[in-house]
């Protein structure tokens, strides 16, 4: 690998655009992915809410849910979602990676 | 793809998770084996580039969404191990910090996503192009193949277990306890939207990036024949 600054600044672009990926399907009005509703969307398509799913779907609430902050500017929010998961994502597999290499040193 | 918490009952999830565990203990110990220390930085960029590229949500005009997963790049780029390595951490975060996938259903996601992608890309490259010189122009039309036939498969997956919820968890009535919907539907649902859209999706991405990291520096293709 010669350099790794193509690849940072396509990982640049590319998060810079992410919001692309809520702005078309808005537009478009594509709702979820499939088999990916809320509960409460769900209710309205079948008329109730499965009572395990009700359950087991309030397990975990996640600080930064469908990549959005609070009252922040949802594009905005999106882009620094996915600043901070490049970060998180690669930056654990780097120092994984470099535990796994220990060897060669 | 991203079955969230609430989908799956108990006996599903942790069947899934003991599914997936071996594969999480097998690719850490091939990695520790085979993974080269000037290789670490490519493969945090391949996770980095999973984690982004499953944010540009496609959209089928007044229907759902559905978006690229990149782990058949990170599989023709450094081998199936890595890559369910790569694209397994980048579910626990999504799940973890964005509530994107479930934690009980992160066995489930990670077996679709993490395990039959990256090893039916394996396959199926190996066998398109395992033959290639790492230049050729064949490399990213057998890529974009080998991922458009994954990404399918993976999405039957998720359409499969999806499906048996209510076959297995229902109340006396009828009811479903958990994903509501037969296999009659989630089979035809998720398999005609990843055929017609995602797939094709996934396939244009994986090509893509094959072609300018081919004009870039070849010799990173790890499943292409060095020149």
């Amino acid at each position: 690998m010669k350099n790794f600054k193509p690849f940072l600044l396509a990982i640049l672009v590319l998060a810079i655009l992410t919001p692309i990926g809520i702005y078309l399907p808005e537009k478009l009005q594509a709702g979820d992915a499939w088999g990916e509703l809320s509960p409460e969307d769900l209710s309205q398509e079948i008329g109730y809410v499965p009572q395990g799913m009700e359950k087991l779907a309030s397990t975990y609430q996640a600080p930064l849910p469908d990549y959005s902050a609070g009252s922040m500017n949802p594009y905005l929010a999106y882009i620094l979602s996915a600043i901070l998961g490049v970060i998180l994502t690669g930056g654990l597999v780097f120092l994984l990676g470099k535990v796994l290499t220990r060897r060669e040193h | 793809m991203h079955i969230p918490d609430g989908y799956l009952g108990p006996s599903t999830y942790l069947v899934m998770y003991g599914a997936s565990a071996p594969f999480w203990a097998l690719s850490l110990s091939r990695l520790r084996k085979t993974l080269k220390s000037k290789m670490v930085p490519l493969l945090a960029f391949g996770t980095a580039f999973i984690f982004i590229i499953m944010m540009f949500n496609v959209p089928i005009p007044g229907g759902t969404t559905g978006h690229a997963v990149g782990a058949s790049l990170v599989t023709i780029l450094l081998g199936p191990w890595a890559a369910t390595l790569a694209t397994s951490l980048v579910l626990l975060i999504q799940a973890l910090v964005f509530g994107d996938g479930g934690i009980t259903a992160l066995g489930a996601n990670c077996f679709t996503m993490a395990v039959i992608i990256p090893f039916f890309t394996w396959a199926l490259f190996r066998l398109l192009a395992g033959r290639s010189f790492s230049r050729s122009y064949w490399v990213p039309i057998a890529g974009g193949i080998s991922a458009y036939i994954s990404l399918n498969l993976a999405a039957l997956a998720t359409a499969f277990l999806l499906g048996v919820q209510p076959l297995l968890y229902h109340t006396a009535e009828g009811k479903a306890l958990y994903a509501p919907y037969p296999l009659s539907v989630s089979i035809p649902a998720m398999g005609l939207e990843h055929l017609l859209v995602f797939g094709w999706v996934e396939a244009v991405v994986t090509a893509l990036a094959l072609f300018f990291i081919q004009r870039y520096d070849a010799s990173l293709i790890a499943l292409a024949k060095k020149e």
